[in-house]
């Protein structure tokens, strides 16, 4: 019998705490994945931020450092211009990368520093209990916005992967979602580019993950599973926003 | 590098830390440019690239303490410098390295604060130095130079005691020392024993097992397993690394205590008393974390009167009060920092005589 299906060998076989639905899971096996392929693992260093996304090290079978909130990408810095032979991506969510670490995000990108960010946007924060993110849709209720996220007061979703891209620094920038097999298919795709512009030294990359988080939207798996598709992509489009190898 | 540094510099505070890392094979800094510490970023940004380093002028404090952070946990030496507005925000990432048994090298060339304040000299920043200045609960080494020799020499050994302890290591000068020319022996880099860095994330490799630098301990007493560990590396480094000056202590009647640039005018203050024929001393820590108690314990038992001198409206003198025998007396003469406020040897010996 030929076996079709198995765990990437750069993820470890454990239960995440991620909550049923949650895309996280999917998300970390399609970089778990794009890791094997290269054959990389021995050589990859992660860097995870604070949130959900803070127990990367209990799920991939890599060497991890740990970074305060929003900071990931500085973080990175320091460990990549330390040891330049190395792998290194940052695992971060919506709060720590465009609220509290645009700075960071920014400023390592317009560098064109050549590591590869995994951004997973799920307009909320996880961890914390489902608060306004700073790409929570206008008009989406979170714990911190009961009434609906006013965009006369706190402003308008961002949109990451497009805002990065007119960064000369960066190499590649996309958004991808994980909501259909088809999906799925191209998110591994574009991943599997971000780390291989990075094996190739060409710059800095950039995935930016749509993501669901049925627990804080109050919705079941399916239902926001569906969200995405309905609600998000059309305010966050899918695609390459920008590919050095088409300039 | 003896080939490339002349055996005796005239260099200014600030400079000679910069070459001491150099020495100590320093290759990474993370820097912003905050006055008045601005020469050290300027010297490693010339001579970095040219070692096979890097220099990186980040987009702030936190952007650099963080590089720190992550260059540090591949287990390179590396650094970083500031000023007080500069060091606040580094308190987040300094937390973290503390959390992540993390050594590093962070200079702080002090200036008036709070707030903007102003660049002149100032020890308003003990407290921030060595109670940790994050949150957690922590404690940094904190070396205090008080002349251009000392910026260099005590720079090479935070570089030492920070690998040996993995405590992140502090300089604190102000710009008195970090700013003034005076000549300087390149000492070699200390043959120091290291431990050995195994601890270090470069990649798990073939066969190795998972390496994780981190500061988030969420298992049942795993946090107070950490912090009673760390509890007890403080106390080796008390044991072990303290380190001051004493200055004609022996028969002193009246001991004036100082750090850094306030040790130095005290110096010549208590010249001038000695001059005069009285039986005054100095003790002078070069540590202000691990503090040298034993030191003050020794000292308060034969002279009971001390004169506390900073340049703030008194810090360290809780510490001195803690130290010293229960009947000693610890009385405290300082000046807040700012423009015009330097107190002078004249002014400290007037100190002195009022309580000789």
């Amino acid at each position: 019998m030929k076996q079709v299906f198995t765990r990437p060998e750069s993820l470890k076989d454990v239960q995440t705490h991620f909550c049923p639905g949650c895309h996280h899971g999917a998300v970390h096996r399609l970089v778990a994945e794009a890791i094997d392929e290269f054959g990389i693992r021995s050589k990859t260093i992660g860097v995870a931020s604070v949130g959900c996304s803070v127990f990367l090290y209990g799920y991939f079978d890599i060497d991890v450092v740990e970074s305060p909130h929003g900071r990931a990408p500085a973080v990175a810095t320091g460990v990549k211009r330390a040891r330049p032979d190395r792998i290194v991506f940052t695992y971060q969510g919506d709060g720590d990368l465009a609220a509290i670490g645009t700075s960071e995000i920014i400023h390592a990108a317009n560098r064109g520093e050549d590591i590869t960010v995994i951004f997973v946007n799920n307009t909320t924060y996880g961890m914390t209990g489902g608060q306004m993110a700073p790409t929570t849709m206008v008009g989406q209720k979170t714990s911190t916005s009961p009434y609906g996220r006013d965009h006369t007061k706190d402003g308008y979703p961002f949109r990451m992967a497009e805002l990065l891209s007119q960064l000369q620094g960066v190499a590649f920038s996309a958004r991808v979602a994980v909501n259909s097999p088809k999906n799925v298919m191209q998110a591994k795709k574009m991943i599997k580019t971000a780390f291989r512009y990075q094996v190739e030294k060409r710059g800095f990359s950039f995935i930016e993950a749509l993501a669901s988080c049925p627990t804080n939207w109050g919705m079941n798996p399916l239902a926001a599973n569906e969200r995405v598709g309905d609600e998000m992509i059309p305010y966050f489009p899918l695609g390459v926003y920008r590919n050095t190898s088409n300039l | 590098m003896e080939a490339m540094l002349p055996e005796k510099l005239f260099v200014k505070g600030n400079e000679a830390v910069a070459m001491a890392a150099v020495e100590a094979g320093c290759r990474y800094y993370f820097g912003y440019p905050i006055t008045p510490q601005s020469d050290i970023p300027e010297y490693l940004s010339r001579e970095l690239p040219g070692l096979g380093g890097e220099f990186i002028q980040a987009e702030s404090e936190i952007g650099a303490i963080n590089m720190l952070l992550g260059a540090s946990a591949t287990g390179v030496r590396c650094m970083t410098s500031s000023s007080g507005p500069g060091i606040s925000l580094k308190q987040e990432g300094i937390s973290y390295m503390a959390g992540s048994e993390l050594p590093g090298v962070i200079v702080d060339i002090m200036r008036a604060g709070p707030g903007l304040g102003g660049i002149d000299a100032s020890q308003a920043d003990y407290f921030q130095a060595t109670r940790g200045g994050g949150h957690g609960g922590y404690h940094i080494i904190v070396l205090a130079p008080d002349s251009v020799q000392e910026m260099y020499d005590l720079t090479m050994l935070a570089f030492d005691l920070s690998d040996i302890y993995r405590i992140p290591a502090m300089v604190l000068a102000d710009s008195v020392i970090g700013q003034m020319k005076e000549s300087v022996v390149a000492n070699p880099r200390p043959q120091t024993a290291l431990p050995e860095k195994d601890w270090t994330v470069r990649g798990r490799g073939d066969g190795e097992m998972q390496k994780v630098v981190k500061s988030l301990y969420l298992g049942d007493g795993e946090m107070e397993a950490f912090h009673w560990k760390m509890h007890a590396r403080y106390q080796e480094l008390a044991d072990k690394e303290c380190r001051w000056e004493e200055l004609q202590t022996q028969d002193a009647t009246l001991v004036v205590t100082a750090f850094g640039s306030a040790a130095r005018i005290a110096r010549t203050a208590v010249t001038m008393a000695r001059e005069a024929g009285m039986q005054v001393g100095l003790l002078r820590p070069i540590t202000l974390f691990p503090f040298p108690k034993s030191a003050y314990a020794a000292l308060s038992r034969r002279c009971k009167r001390f004169l506390d001198v900073e340049l703030n409206t008194g810090q360290m003198v809780d510490d001195v009060r803690l130290s010293v025998a229960r009947d000693a007396e610890v009385d405290f003469y300082g000046r807040p920092p700012g423009a015009g406020s330097l107190p002078t040897p004249e002014e400290i010996f007037e100190q002195i005589k009022k309580r000789y």
